[in-house]
């Protein structure tokens, strides 16, 4: 036997008792590192993305096109190293699967966007191809796409010319990320803009919903920036330009707070924990009070008797605290491949440092009044039973 | 029997004081689950009751052909023309059919509460008939926008969530600036969006026709007569909705999305509730247990003892609950916000506490609370009478 | 040997000395003189059992002995040492290496074995786990419990109960051994027994035993007895 030994063997003295607060550590710390990751997609920012592409997009909104004229000015500005552009579709694949769905320069798109990762043959076949889509692995895979087969997708804003609202693209490429940041990402879908501007009813024709440059040094991104959106300044197509980052971070915040009702949620979570779990600690060191005094008479000191209450708290939140991270864990992959990589629940490093803070913090709030009752108590009196 | 039951269960509960901390660990964990609960369920529901008061049942909206929202519909000249005239809709005070075309573009306005956040606003070019057909819509603060000139009116909901929207200020849009000279108030989606001429819309943003008719149907066969019209129509290809499913349908993904979210948080919290009040029954128990083994010993049967601890569980849980709805009605009830709509523009909508929550909410208590206290309430009725009485 | 008076100084043989000690508890707002100016000694080697009424004070003599609480004034010395002035963290580390206890109602951990509860003091040592576990056998075998080692409190009687506590008392090889009403739970063989051992301990092994009884059958095991009344001492030689 050893002082841990002890800590543990004195957790196990109710074992129902312990096992039920276990399991409501559990629950809480499931929830947090679900909920922390909800929160992580919506307000990391992305940072991976770096700061090497702009998205210029129209000032009131992006679903506002910019004509393709605009290529060549944009071209034209020191900083910018090349431009694609690009459109979106609107897809939806069987009935009501809304797809992540472009339509853009293949090339262009290519040389502005490295990190996406294909056969050079499946490249040289989506640029050569005017019927011809690459889909991301993760979409790919989810709804079983094959490269060379024939994908139907209806479209809910552009029919074709004889009306029908089913358009038919070849497979020719299937990418995946560089990274695994990337491989994460890879639930989009491309089609040639070209063939889309021949064949769609409206006679849309050069109408884009970005313009992305890539810049030949980020550290001019702001400046950049300000060039285009000068450049057509009280024009009829002002532009809104920033990085992919800010793009990415603004467009989260318009759904809401989604941080603040995280930690409305939380909070009430925890602060009910923080009674369950107190109020075992202080139920268990209240019954133990002989035993703290006759390890006191064994000549333990007041301080150990509080070090050994404060690691029993411990123990019972490092243990749930662990479990429910896992828990999260699993069941936060298990999401996000049941929804074909929509929603990446990943509950990544930075939810398990905070996690491991709260097990810490909880673990103190808990033991450390049940705790100092311990160290302050006086054996003659505890003895006696008073 | 039923003698017994109140006898021991009203010795129980009124021991409940002494046993204070633990009984606060089941309402108060309660609460928590009830509160979290209410709370998010009250957003869909204000979500959804702004977005079902929107739209009449005696109105049609008329959209382009496989659009699943106004904002992806676009008709040229020619077909509103065409649509306005088709039978179904009924006629104005002036004799003309009582239809509107309106043209719906983006706007974009920085939120109140935030310095950098911009968000999208829908911006709704109408014909004077919009109001007409708008009976619920009336200007609260200054005037009506004049047609021709670059005037808005901005719906209460823009107001208040967002800055740049109060009579008298300047929004700049397409390298133009608008005046925006009245507030309106229409009680639905509608304040969410700010009005101006379709004209001076169409010429600014560029487009020669408009996104949607609105048209007041003639007679409760109206709107088939203008189906079957229009579907006979070759030049026309467009779908017909009564207003009103057209908005409610627009509440879909939200819906799905929060109840989602609201059911897997109140499992997981519900769960441990259980826990925790399974942990503080037990307690209760032992802490009881001379007590009732002292009882049994004297002939009260174990139905009793049982009923006791029960009862103990179930008012202690419906009194979380309550304080759990309570809490989340004065903290939520009537808060305004607002998030993306199917448009990618703001809803702003408000939390609401309906009593049918409230309701749903003590239920989960109860039930909660029924499952905290039968394994304690039976290990209570079977422990021999000579363990429970040894026991301290 | 009656001899109520005190050596002028540390005799070598003494193992305890007491001089002139008081001890005042506070009761609400009443102080309680319980023990009044107390001196006396006990010799090293000494088997002394201390009686006397409900009362007496004997259990707070005891506490002091043992460096449980202090005395209110007078000194204390054991084993050549003063401690009725060292700190709360001093006097629980010369607890640790110089006296062990037993008290009326066992006092073990329920959730540790036998062996367990008697390896507790040792974690306040250097010595390594296997140091520990011989140490640990050796004092089971002392109080002949070494084929109940793995036992649990609740899985054995009092009798062995208390022979598992006497083991913890003697694991660290304390010089002083200090019980307080040790047989005052044990039916008459069983308590006998126990009385029994200690003697073995006081005659074989040369502890310095004190113990306060209400069992007058102590009084024949024991050296000597002391008779405590209202705090003061009377002495009856064994």
């Amino acid at each position: 036997m050893t002082r841990s030994g002890f800590v543990i063997a004195n957790l196990f003295r109710r074992r129902t008792r312990t096992v039920l607060t276990l399991l409501s550590v559990i629950m809480a710390f499931l929830l947090f590192g679900l909920l922390q990751s909800v929160n992580t997609i919506f307000n990391a920012g992305a940072d991976f993305v770096g700061a090497t592409r702009l998205f210029v997009q129209a000032r009131v909104s992006f679903t506002s096109p910019l004509p393709i004229s605009m290529l060549p000015r944009l071209e034209s500005i020191p900083g910018v190293a090349r431009v694609a552009y690009q459109t979106w579709f609107g897809g939806v694949w069987q009935e009501n699967t809304p797809l992540i769905m472009f339509s853009l320069d293949p090339q262009r798109y290519r040389d502005v966007y490295p990190e996406w990762v294909m056969p050079e043959s499946q490249w040289q076949d989506f640029i050569r191809t005017r019927t011809g889509m690459i889909a991301g692995k993760q979409l790919a895979d989810q709804y079983g796409w094959k490269v060379g087969q024939k994908i139907p997708i209806n479209s809910n804003i552009y029919p074709q010319k004889n009306g029908s609202k089913a358009w038919i693209f070849d497979l020719v490429g299937i990418f995946d990320g560089k990274d695994d940041e990337w491989k994460k990402r890879t639930n989009l879908a491309f089609i040639q803009q070209d063939y889309f501007d021949e064949a769609n009813q409206f006679g849309v024709k050069g109408r884009e919903n970005f313009f992305i440059l890539k810049l030949s040094d980020s550290n001019q991104a702001a400046q950049v920036a300000r060039t285009v959106d000068a450049m057509f300044e009280n024009s009829p197509d002002e532009t809104k330009t920033q990085t992919e980052k800010d793009f990415n971070i603004s467009f989260v915040r318009q759904i809401g707070d989604i941080g603040l009702i995280v930690r409305w949620i939380l909070f009430a979570v925890f602060f009910t924990l923080l009674l369950v779990v107190g109020n075992t600690m202080a139920q268990s060191v209240r019954e133990r009070i002989p035993e703290l005094a006759v390890l006191k008479t064994l000549g333990f000191s007041d301080g150990s008797v509080l070090g050994f209450v404060l690691a029993e708290s411990f123990v019972l939140c490092l243990g749930g605290g662990l479990i429910g991270l896992l828990l999260a864990s699993i069941a936060g992959a298990m999401v996000a491949k049941g929804t074909g990589g929509r929603f990446q629940l990943t509950v990544d490093y930075r939810v398990w440092l905070l996690g491991i803070a709260a097990i810490v913090l909880m673990s103190l709030a808990v033991g450390l009044l049940p705790g100092l009752r311990a160290r302050r108590l006086k054996i003659v009196d505890a003895l006696a039973g008073r | 029997m039923l003698k017994q039951a109140l006898a021991i269960t009203g010795i129980s509960i009124r021991s409940i004081p002494e046993r204070w901390a633990p009984s606060l660990v089941i309402v108060v964990g309660l609460a928590g689950v009830v509160a979290v609960f209410t709370a998010l369920l009250a957003m869909a529901s204000g979500f959804e009751s702004t977005l079902k008061a929107t739209g009449r049942s005696d109105a049609a909206l008329i959209l382009r052909g496989g659009s699943d929202a106004e904002l992806n519909s676009a008709f040229d000249r020619a077909s509103t023309d065409l649509i306005k005239e088709e039978p179904g809709i009924a006629s104005g005070a002036d004799g003309r059919p009582l239809a509107s075309a309106e043209l719906m573009v983006i706007a974009e306005l920085l939120r109140r509460d935030a310095l950098n956040n911009g968000a999208n606003i829908t911006l709704r070019g109408v014909e004077p008939a919009a109001f007409a057909l708008r009976p619920q819509l009336r200007i609260v603060a200054g005037r009506n926008f004049t047609p021709g000139l670059r005037e808005l009116i901005a719906g209460r909901g823009v107001v208040q969530q967002f800055r740049g929207a109060a009579v008298g200020d300047t929004v700049r849009m397409r390298g133009s600036e608008w005046k925006v000279v009245g507030t309106f108030a229409s009680g639905d989606a509608h304040d969410s969006e700010m009005w101006t001429d379709l004209n001076v819309a169409r010429s600014t943003f560029g487009r020669m026709g408009s996104s949607s008719v609105l048209a007041q149907l003639d007679g409760p066969d109206g709107f088939e007569r203008l189906k079957s019209a229009v579907a006979a129509e070759p030049r026309l290809s467009v779908d017909v909705l009564r207003e009103q499913d057209y908005f409610s349908g627009q509440t879909r993904q939200f819906r799905k999305t929060i109840g989602f979210l609201a059911g897997v948080v109140t499992v997981i919290m519900a769960l441990g509730a259980v826990f925790a009040a399974l942990n503080s029954m037990y307690a209760a128990v032992a802490a009881r247990g001379k007590e009732i083994a002292t009882l049994r010993a004297l002939g009260f049967g174990a139905v009793p003892v049982v009923t006791s601890v029960m009862s103990e569980a179930l008012l202690l849980a419906l009194a979380g609950g309550v304080a759990g709805a309570v809490i989340a009605f004065l903290l939520f009830n009537n808060v305004s916000v607002s998030t993306l709509g199917q448009s990618f523009t703001q809803v702003v909508f408000s939390f609401k506490v309906t009593p049918q929550l409230v309701v749903r909410g003590l239920i989960i208590a109860l039930i909660i609370g029924m499952i905290g206290g039968l394994m304690p309430a039976l290990r209570a009725a079977r422990l021999p009478v000579t363990v429970s009485l040894r026991e301290q | 040997m009656s001899n109520s008076q005190p050596e002028s100084n540390l005799m070598p043989e003494s193992m305890v000395e007491v001089r002139n000690v008081t001890k005042v508890y506070e009761r609400g707002r009443q102080q309680i003189e319980v023990l009044h100016g107390l001196t006396f000694a006990i010799p090293r080697g000494d088997f002394v059992a201390l009686m006397g009424p409900s009362g007496s004070g004997k259990t707070t003599l005891l506490n002091l002995i043992g460096g449980l609480d202090q005395p209110t004034s007078g000194e204390i010395t054991v084993g050549g040492r003063r401690i009725d002035r060292l700190s709360s963290g001093q006097l629980a580390n010369w607890r640790a290496q110089n006296v062990g206890f037993v008290f009326q109602f066992y006092n073990l951990m329920p959730v540790l074995t036998a062996e367990g509860n008697v390896e507790l003091p040792l974690l306040l040592t250097r010595l390594s786990g296997a140091q520990r576990r011989r140490n640990v056998a050796v004092a089971l075998e002392i109080v002949g419990l070494a084929d109940r080692a793995k036992h649990k409190p609740k899985e054995l009687s009092g009798g062995q109960e208390q022979r598992v506590a006497i083991a913890r008392a003697l694991v660290s090889d304390p010089q002083l051994l200090v019980c307080d009403e040790p047989t005052g739970d044990l039916d008459r063989k069983t308590a006998d027994e126990i009385l029994g051992l200690l003697q073995v301990l006081n005659r074989e092994h040369g502890k310095t035993i004190v113990i306060v009884t209400h069992d007058p059958k102590a009084a024949e095991f024991a050296r000597r007895t002391l008779h405590l009344e209202k705090g003061q001492l009377l002495e009856q030689a064994a």
